[in-house]
C-alpha cells in the first residue's frame, strides 16, 4: 500500500479516476439513446454469469469492473466501492470460491463464474453464521467495510482450511491454525476507518470455534 | 478509462495472433496491475486480449528435478503448493509478504514479474514522469523519494521494482519461458529479464511487445534454510521499504537477494562468497556504488542490519 505522503501525492489521481468511472456510466445510455454526437459506439461484450444462485446476462461496457455491474446493473448494492482501486477490501465478493476484490476485476472476465456477493450469503431473516456473528460481537460501527469484512472473513476459514499458508505461518510444512495472529494478518486487506478491528476477529474466531 | 475491445483466448497461439492483428493490444491476466492503471489512464490500450483462461495454470516436475510453474498460476496458489512450501520456502515467504489475499487470488505469476513501479510520481499523472511520459522529467529526483532505490537508479529514473515474489524468484535462480509474436520460443534467466533505467526507463524488461510469458522454472532445489525479510511502514498490506531474502547452508554459504533497493531484485553472485563472514561485508559488495538521496539514505543501513538479524535468525 502506500506511505501517507504518497497517499497525499496521488490522491488527486485516485479522484480523477473516480470521476472517469462516473462519466463511464453516464455515458452508456446516452450512446444507447443513439445521441448524434456520441463518438465511435462504446465497444460492449455479453457476459453471463451466476450471481447469488441465479443466472444473469449483461451486455456491458468492456471498462465495466465487476464490482460496478453489481452495484450498478444488477442493482446489488450491499457490495461496497471505497477506494476502486485494491486498496480497501469494501468491494470484496466471492467468485468460484475465491474472494477477490470486485472493483480490480472486468466484469467481462468472468463469463461462466459462479459470484457470491453479502446479499446472497444470506438475508435477514435467516443469516448466515458469520453475519449473526458480527451482529453479536458488534463487528462495525458505520458498517460501509462490513460486506467486504464479512465475505472476506467466510472465505479466509476456507483457506485455513485448504492449508493456504499466510505471512505469520510459523511452520511452512504444516497445516496452519485459526489463531488470531492468522486471521489478523489474513484480514489485512480489509480496511475498517472505524476501527473495528478488534470485534471483528472476535466475531471470526467465534464462527471458527463453532465449526471446529 | 479510455474505452477499449475485449477478446479472450485459449491457446498462446492465440494470444499471440491476436496480438499481431491488434497493434497497442495488452495481455490481462490477474489485472489487479493493469486495471488500476488503466483507471487513471496510465495504460490507455485499445484492446486487451484476456489470458487469464489459458491452461497456463500448472505447477509440473521438470525433467531436471525443478519446477516448471504456469504463466498464469495465482500467487495463492503457488504459494500453497506443497513442493513449494518445502524445496522453495523463500518463493511461499516472499508471496505471502506481497499485497491481500484477495489480490493474491488474482493475481498471476507472469503479471506480478511485469507489476510496474509504485512511484508516485509514476502514478500521479499531474507529475513529470520518464516512464510514464518519456522526456518529460522526474519528478522523484529532488521530490518525495524516501521508497526510492539506492543501485541501479540512473538521471531518468530512480524507481524501484516492486514485487516481492521477484525477489525469491531470483535467488532461486529462476527461468522465464516465453513465445514471441512470431511464435518462437525462448527461456530469459530472470537475471537479464528487467533492463536498467538508462535513458529509457520506460521500457522495464527484455520482452519485445506481444511476447508473451508462459511459465516460469524453478532449478533443482537447493537446501538450506529459507527466509524473507520485509521491511515496512506498517505490519502487513504494504509495499516494502527494503526487503531481504536468503538461503543460508549449515556451512553458512548461500545467497541473499534484496527487494526494494533497484529496479530489479537485487543480487550480486560476487558478494555472496563473504556470507560466512557476516552482513557487513556482503553488503559492502552487494550495494557497492549505491547512491542515495536526501530522503533513502536509510535504506543502506536498514539493509545490512536486516540482513545481519535475518543470518543470526538462520543460524536458530
Ligand atoms: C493495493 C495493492 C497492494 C499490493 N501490494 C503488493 C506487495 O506488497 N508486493 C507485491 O509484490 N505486489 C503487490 N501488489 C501488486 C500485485 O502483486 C500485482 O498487481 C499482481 O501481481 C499483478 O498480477 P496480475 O496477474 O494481476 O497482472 P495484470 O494486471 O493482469 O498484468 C500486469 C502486466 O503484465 C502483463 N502480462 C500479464 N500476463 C502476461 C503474460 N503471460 N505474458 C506477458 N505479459 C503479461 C500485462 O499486460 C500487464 O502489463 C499490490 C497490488 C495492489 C493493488
Ligand atoms: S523515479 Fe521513475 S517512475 Fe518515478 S517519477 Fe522518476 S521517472 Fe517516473
Ligand atoms: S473498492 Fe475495491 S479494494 Fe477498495
Ligand atoms: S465499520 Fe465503519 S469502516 Fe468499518
Amino acid at each position: 500500500m502506500q506511505t501517507p505522503e504518497e497517499y497525499e501525492l496521488s490522491r488527486r489521481g485516485v479522484l480523477v479516476g473516480g470521476a472517469a468511472s462516473v462519466a463511464t456510466v453516464a455515458l452508456v445510455p446516452a450512446v444507447a439513446a443513439g445521441a448524434a454526437t456520441a463518438p465511435a459506439a462504446t465497444p460492449t461484450t455479453k457476459v453471463s454469469f451466476k450471481v447469488n444462485g441465479a443466472d444473469r446476462e449483461l451486455d456491458l461496457d468492456t471498462r465495466v469492473s465487476l464490482l460496478d455491474a453489481l452495484r450498478e446493473h444488477l442493482h446489488l448494492t450491499g457490495t461496497k466501492k471505497g477506494c476502486d482501486h485494491g486498496q480497501c477490501g469494501a468491494c470484496t465478493v466471492i467468485v468460484d470460491g475465491r474472494r477477490i476484490n470486485s472493483c480490480l476485476t472486468l466484469a467481462v472476465m468472468h463469463d461462466g463464474e459462479n459470484i457470491t456477493t453479502i446479499e446472497g450469503l444470506g438475508t435477514p431473516d435467516r443469516m448466515h453464521a458469520m453475519q449473526d456473528a458480527f451482529v453479536e460481537h458488534d463487528g462495525y460501527q458505520c458498517g460501509y467495510c462490513t460486506p467486504g469484512q464479512i465475505c472476506s472473513a467466510v472465505a479466509v476459514l476456507d483457506e485455513i482450511r485448504a492449508g493456504v499458508p499466510s505471512h505469520v505461518t510459523a511452520d511452512l510444512t504444516a497445516a496452519p491454525t485459526v489463531t488470531a495472529a492468522e486471521l489478523r494478518e489474513r484480514m489485512s486487506g480489509n480496511i475498517c476507518r472505524c476501527g473495528a478491528y478488534s470485534n471483528i476477529i472476535d466475531a471470526i474466531t467465534g464462527v471458527a470455534g463453532a465449526k471446529a | 478509462m479510455k474505452s477499449f475491445t475485449y477478446e479472450r483466448v485459449d491457446t498462446p497461439a492465440a494470444a499471440t495472433a491476436a496480438f499481431a492483428r491488434t497493434p497497442g493490444a495488452r495481455f490481462i491476466a490477474g489485472g489487479t496491475n493493469l486495471l488500476d492503471l488503466m483507471k487513471l489512464e496510465i495504460e490507455t490500450p485499445p484492446h486487451l486480449i484476456d489470458v487469464s483462461h489459458i491452461a497456463l495454470d500448472k505447477i509440473e516436475a521438470t525433467p531436471e528435478g525443478g519446477l516448471r510453474i504456469g504463466a498464469m498460476v495465482r500467487n495463492t496458489d503457488l504459494a500453497s503448493d506443497a513442493r513449494v512450501r518445502r524445496d522453495y520456502g523463500l518463493l511461499t515467504r516472499a508471496l505471502v509478504a506481497g499485497a491481500s489475499g484477495q489480490l493474491r487470488n488474482k493475481a498471476t505469476t507472469a503479471g506480478n514479474l511485469l507489476q510496474r513501479t509504485r512511484c508516485p510520481y509514476f502514478y500521479d499523472t499531474n507529475q513529470p514522469c520518464n516512464k510514464r511520459k518519456p522526456g518529460s522529467g522526474c519528478a522523484a529526483i529532488g521530490g518525495f523519494n524516501r521508497l526510492h532505490a539506492v543501485v541501479g537508479a540512473s538521471e531518468a529514473c530512480i524507481a524501484t521494482h516492486p514485487s516481492d515474489m521477484a525477489v525469491a524468484m531470483r535467488a532461486l535462480d529462476a527461468t522465464v519461458e516465453t513465445v514471441d509474436a512470431g511464435g518462437k520460443a525462448r527461456a530469459i534467466p530472470i537475471a537479464d529479464f528487467y533492463r536498467a533505467p538508462a535513458k529509457t526507463p520506460h521500457l522495464e524488461t527484455v520482452l519485445a511487445p506481444g511476447e508473451l510469458i508462459t511459465a516460469v522454472t524453478l532449478p533443482r532445489p537447493v537446501g538450506g534454510t529459507h527466509i524473507y525479510h520485509k521491511v515496512r511502514d506498517r505490519a502487513s498490506y504494504a509495499f516494502a521499504l527494503i526487503s531481504v531474502g536468503v538461503i543460508v547452508q549449515r556451512d553458512g554459504t548461500g545467497r541473499v537477494a534484496l527487494g526494494g533497493v533497484g529496479y530489479k531484485p537485487w543480487r550480486v553472485e560476487g558478494a555472496e562468497a563473504a556470507l560466512p563472514r557476516g552482513a557487513r561485508p556482503v553488503v559492502d559488495g552487494l550495494l557497492a556504488g549505491a547512491k542515495t538521496t536526501h530522503e533513502n539514505a536509510y535504506k543502506l543501513p536498514l539493509v545490512e542490519r536486516t540482513l545481519a538479524g535475518v543470518l543470526a535468525q538462520a543460524k536458530g
